[in-house]
């Protein structure tokens, strides 16, 4: 027992003291209404480090921050860990383009049925990618829970008895009450959280519509939260429907205006997957060169997203993109990786 | 004929009962759940991990447990928060996993074949499985099976079966009575022997002999004293589910 819990303690990421976020919060966030509109350039410069600990919103490929993900590709800010909680494309993209060398993996190389990632397999099974720990999608949602409640754990009865569990960062205690084990989930602040949303007005408060996924938690975690939206809306829009804010401003450092953000992604109730793209990047995830081609064409070869949207084919695309979520044409046939 | 793919999702299919929330994952699970939600089990609770309760899927199968067909025609669309909580709070007694490997007390491997510090083959990791594995009360495992899945030992221990056999989850401090039910493969249906916990055949498929059974294992299986053949799918069944995945994205 003494061993694991001094193993669990060399596999801590994320975790601070939650008294230290409160001094960190205190200088850092505030509740002045301030127009926090920027570039994307602008916003990835200021809020991602080298080497910092980034999370993405949504989850599995949808709703995904996929402009802000190029964007760190062109900046090539490198040395990333990520937590892997479950996100699909975005951090895939992000670590075959290189700039991540670690992860924190709940799900992390597969997308579901279209098949594993090849390139970050690779990227694993070579050592340039680092695992640093694994956990669970509860996990990590869990963990940011904690880091939102202000509280260094969050208690599970998941994966006990598991190497998920005992190559976590977690520790298991007896439970006062049941006088059972219980696992305590260390609670996760990540340096950066990149966020798309359907709408938001220009202090940061954003709608999401459809489900939330881990968002609100992460949104209130992390220390610096980077969001794009399809549309900034007049605060009006926001105060006329509290109800409908999923991320307040307060929690918020940048908000950028990315119309059709998630690109080759589902956002919810807006627009759907694109398969012809999914299969052009699946096809060329194959190899090396591939890849290396699929970035120079689609992200070293664009300036920004509106480039990148006329690359994949533009209006026509996007209005098709439109239509087939608002099933009002056909769904296209699934892209799933080859080989 | 059904394929053996075909006879898999149906047998699991039957496994669910009318009255019940279901844990679901995209592909065979899901393409089960659908067939139980248009045949036997009208009011069968789907749930997904992206926070989508309760929707019934048409047209098409959602291909990620976050899109939006998951809660088309639903009840609640929530948080990874408020599904996780439902399931930890015993809520969904049935839930669906897979696996690269499987040990004779249920446990599963999803995360790496070979030392999870330079793996051979690093596979996706424990994703929601080791969650609903911990958390539903019965949940069925679908995968093929053969020497390298059925393992004496596991790369690593992913996803909580038996553990180490009768007691072992409780004593972990799993909740009371959960875990693996049964365990479908190309095969048979297989379930776990109530006094020490070891996956027993309860069913072979039709044209399967108990011989292919211990043929396709690294560790002997238990073999029910009254093993049955899984009753073929009927004809209203087999044709609901063609449809259910018109493009053949689970089926081929």
């Amino acid at each position: 027992m003494g061993n694991k819990l001094n193993e669990n303690d060399a596999r801590l990421y994320g975790w601070e003291h939650p008294d230290d976020i409160r001094e960190f919060r205190l200088k850092n966030k505030s509740m002045l209404k301030k127009d926090k509109r920027t570039t994307l350039p602008e916003a990835v410069k200021r809020g991602v480090k080298e080497g910092a600990y980034v999370a993405f919103g949504g989850m599995g490929s949808v709703r995904s921050s996929v402009a802000a993900v190029h964007e760190v590709i062109r900046q090539k800010i490198g040395d990333l860990t990520v937590a892997a909680k479950g996100n699909q494309y975005d951090w895939q993209l992000l670590a075959s383009a290189g700039n991540v060398t670690k992860a924190e993996v709940a799900y992390g190389f597969a997308d579901e049925i279209r098949g594993l990632s090849r390139p970050l397999r690779a990227a694993a099974e070579s050592g340039r990618l680092k695992v640093l720990s694994e956990t669970t999608n509860a996990g990590f949602q869990w963990r940011l829970t904690a880091a939102s409640k202000g509280l260094s754990f969050y208690p599970t009865k998941s994966a006990l008895g598991t190497d998920t569990s005992g190559y976590s960062g977690a520790k298991t205690i007896t439970d006062p009450f049941t006088g059972e084990p219980i696992e305590l989930l260390p609670a996760c602040f990540p340096d950066v959280a990149f966020i798309h949303v359907h709408r938001a007005d220009k202090y940061g408060n954003c709608q999401i519509d459809g489900n939330i996924a881990t968002d609100f938690e992460l949104a209130h975690a992390a220390k610096f939260v980077l969001i794009t939206a399809e549309e900034i809306v007049d605060h009006e829009i926001i105060q006329q429907a509290p109800e409908l804010t999923k991320i307040p401003y307060f929690v918020v450092d940048a908000v950028v205006e990315v119309p059709y953000g998630c690109h080759p992604n589902q956002l919810p109730r807006a627009y759907s997957f694109d398969e012809d793209h999914w299969r052009e990047w699946l096809d060329a995830s194959l190899t090396d060169e591939g890849v290396e081609k699929y970035f120079e064409e689609y992200v070293y070869g664009t300036e920004d997203h509106f480039e990148y949207l006329e690359k994949i084919g533009g209006l026509k695309v996007i209005n098709e993109l439109e239509k087939i979520e608002h099933r009002q044409t056909p769904y296209p046939k699934v892209a799933r990786r080859q080989g | 004929m059904p394929t053996q793919v075909e006879k898999m999702i149906v047998a699991a299919s039957r496994l669910l009962p009318k009255d019940t929330a279901v844990y679901v994952g995209t592909g065979m699970p899901l393409l089960a759940s659908a067939l139980a939600l248009n045949t036997h089990a009208p009011d069968l609770l789907l749930v997904y991990e992206g926070g989508g309760v309760g929707g019934k899927p048409a047209g098409r199968l959602p291909i990620q447990v976050s899109e939006s067909l998951t809660y088309d025609d639903g009840v609640i669309v929530g948080s990874m928060d408020y599904v996780m909580s439902l399931a930890q709070a015993g809520w969904i007694q049935y839930g669906f996993l897979g696996g690269a490997q499987i040990d004779k007390y249920g446990n599963l491997n999803t995360t790496v074949i070979g030392d999870w510090d330079k793996p051979k083959i690093r596979l996706p990791g424990s994703g929601g499985g080791a969650d609903i594995a911990s958390f539903c009360d019965r949940n069925i495992i679908l995968m093929q099976q053969d020497k390298r899945k059925f393992v004496e030992e596991l790369d690593f221990l992913t996803s909580p079966g038996y553990l180490t056999g009768k007691g072992a989850r409780e004593e972990a401090g799993l909740p009371r009575n959960s875990g693996p039910y049964r365990v479908i493969t190309q095969l048979g249906v297989y379930g776990f022997d109530e006094e020490t916990k070891e996956m027993t055949l309860l069913q072979l498929f039709e044209g399967v002999t108990l011989e292919d059974v211990q043929e396709h294992s690294s560790f002997p299986i238990r073999i029910s004293d009254d093993w049955t053949y899984v009753a073929a799918p009927e004809e209203d069944e087999l044709a609901t589910l063609r449809g259910l995945d018109p493009d053949g994205v689970v089926l081929g």
